[in-house]
């Protein structure tokens, strides 16, 4: 495959690199912002010999993938906010059975039917788990249309890795933004999946479920549950760090709301402000130590957000009070201003001196 | 030889006494052991008294939320062709809150089977009123008798199903008397078979008897299938299209 460089939308990206990690079943129910993705799959997956299935809804689409994913498919399917919501109950059952899959969610503005304009509002959807019971998804959260690309082709290999749903966690501008792209290239990993259903042939017969009646099975199966999101939480802490060594302001932000903070560092550093950025690119786990060691020294730490207060909570959670964490977000499909965030730490900076003048 | 069949698991059920499913469990087994597809099979069981089903049936088992075994069913299948995948589903399940799923993988044509377990009421949850519960039936949730006016008609799945276009096979039994047993057989029989040939979407509805939950004794349970389900659930096969076709070819 040559390494040239395309223009794509993010929806298409992230479709086109779902068929490069070899999905061959997807499934979903159309929904806007992220229409382009199951259109590039009506297209593509004929091609390819595949299955593309629009729905009935998206309760079918995230059953369908259960079913496909049981039967050792690497398979997706995609949506937004509201449709997500829909999906809740298959991904706790899926989570329960211990399936493989990747979700995504370009997210726009809630709650209810909300609009369609990108945001970040489902983060604690994503990363607490809108389904019931004690579950946990891998949440990858890209910040442009290669991250899109790149991500995904990782989410699969991630769900077969620890047979867990891994949602890529975008937003509506992410989706809908053409940027240059380099396609990456199939990792070419392959997973035993000695558990999937292929007819009882010449061995035991295999159940898939979530359903555990006998005393002390159900505990048990939690216990075993929590152990394996322990190891991930050690294993996969990702994030990337902007001018941070120096910092006093240490930005947090992720996706699109990440772009803008990005911008005001530099605009920060210009004005001699020592500004830096964290960007978690894995929601959950979230890289709450690395986070934690920045917060040590710095004098103040600001979350951006396309919400109004989500992703703080968990940030507020890894500073665990060494310095204070101050909020600016923006809801609704509105995007945070870059000259508001670059005035919310000149503010910082103006009281901090003013702070050591008085003391 | 009588014979428990290979594809039946040598197991207690949870069933309780004069219920139907372990009928059609046995049926449904003879079958697999006939078509000798045992070995190629999966269930899909549902939420409801069926949940356990693949804790009986000696396939591979896969177990859906509830109402979305016809999804499950479509994602495995679309996964694995080679496979024959069986939803096997009870009335809240398939007409309630899985009556979108139904009539979407029936309208698609998906080339698998359901198995339609109908005994007019919710049998887990211990006797509420169902989709197919009938005009007047006390329940749980309908003390005073079901009230069309107030919550509807019990809804007719066979003929709902019989107005779509994909569907390759459509019948509806009884396991009520000994003949009745043997039809249902020949109807779960085929419409494995015509899965196989990859004809298409085949559906089976069983009404059957739930006395604990309708109390009432088994025998007189096996009677109310017959002088009160069968006149608002007719016994008929509505659609063969694989034998019209055949029909068709010979004339």
């Amino acid at each position: 495959m040559s390494k040239k460089t395309v223009l794509m939308k993010g929806n298409e990206a992230l479709a086109e690199a779902a068929l490069i990690a070899g999905c061959r079943h997807y499934f979903a129910y159309p929904i806007t912002p992220q229409n382009e993705i199951p259109a590039y799959m009506a297209k593509r997956m004929p091609e390819l010999g595949g299955v593309f299935l629009q729905a009935e809804s998206e309760l079918a689409a995230i059953n369908m993938v259960m079913g496909a994913a049981a039967g050792g498919a690497r398979t997706m399917t995609s949506s937004s906010s509201p449709g997500m919501a829909l999906k809740q109950e298959g991904i706790s059952y899926i989570s329960g059975a211990e399936l493989p899959c990747v979700l995504v969610n370009v997210m726009r503005g809630g709650p209810g039917l909300g609009g369609i304009a990108g945001a970040q509002g489902d983060y604690f959807q994503a990363t607490r788990g809108g389904g019931n019971g004690d579950y946990r998804n891998i949440v990858l959260a890209p910040g442009n249309a290669q991250e899109l690309a790149d991500f995904t082709v990782d989410a699969f290999d991630l769900a077969d890795e620890y047979r867990i749903p891994v949602m890529i966690l975008a937003d509506g501008f992410l989706g809908q933004m053409s940027e240059a792209v380099v396609l990456p290239e199939p990792t070419g990993k392959t997973f035993e999946k000695d558990w999937a259903l292929t007819g009882a042939k010449d061995r035991n017969k295999r159940l898939v479920a979530s359903l555990r009646l006998a005393e002390g099975s159900l505990e048990a199966h939690n216990l075993h549950l929590q152990k394996k999101y322990d190891s991930i939480t050690q294993a996969l802490r990702r994030f990337e760090t902007y001018k941070t060594d120096d910092a006093d302001y240490v930005l947090v932000a992720y996706g699109t709301s990440a772009r803008i903070s990005r911008q005001a560092v530099d605009r920060l550093r210009e004005a001699g402000v020592k500004a830096g950025l964290f960007r978690p690119t894995s929601l959950w786990p979230f890289p709450d130590k690395e986070l934690h060691e920045l917060a040590r020294k710095a004098k103040r730490i600001l979350t951006v957000e396309m919400s109004l207060g989500q992703m703080v909570e968990d940030v507020r959670l890894a500073v665990e009070g060494r310095c204070p964490v101050e909020f600016h977000g923006r809801a609704g499909g509105a995007l945070p201003a870059l000259d508001d965030v670059i005035e919310t730490v000149m503010r910082f900076e103006r009281e901090e001196v003013t702070h050591v003048h008085a003391s | 030889m009588y014979m428990r069949p290979e594809s039946l698991e040598n197991v207690r059920t949870h069933y309780c006494a004069g219920c139907g499913h372990g009928i059609i469990h046995k049926l449904l087994a003879e079958c697999l052991d006939e078509l000798e597809i045992r070995q190629n099979t999966i269930l899909v069981a549902p939420v409801g008294c069926a949940v356990l089903a693949y804790k009986y049936i000696n396939v591979d088992g896969l177990e859906a939320a509830h109402g979305r075994a016809p999804a499950v069913a479509t994602g495995l299948k679309r996964a694995r062709p080679e496979n024959i995948v069986i939803s096997y589903q009870g009335d809240g399940d398939l007409l309630a809150i899985g009556a979108g799923e139904t009539l979407h993988t029936a309208n698609r044509g998906e080339n698998l089977t359901v198995i339609f377990v109908n005994n007019a009421i919710y049998g887990m949850t211990g006797g509420q009123m169902a989709p197919t519960t009938l005009e007047g039936q006390k329940t749980l949730t309908s003390p005073y008798g079901r009230n069309a006016a107030e919550v509807g008609f019990p809804i007719r799945a066979c003929e709902m199903l019989d107005t779509l276009e994909a569907p390759a096979y459509i019948e509806r039994t009884s396991v009520h008397n000994p003949g009745a047993v043997r039809k249902t057989k020949k109807a779960i029989r085929k419409a494995l078979e015509y899965q196989i040939s990859g004809a298409g979407y085949s559906f089976v509805e069983v009404l059957s008897m739930c006395p604990t939950n309708w109390g009432v004794d088994p025998v007189t349970g096996a009677s109310w299938v017959k002088d009160a389900m069968i006149p608002w659930f007719p016994l008929k096969k509505f659609r063969d299209r694989p034998a019209e076709n055949a029909e068709k070819e010979a004339s």
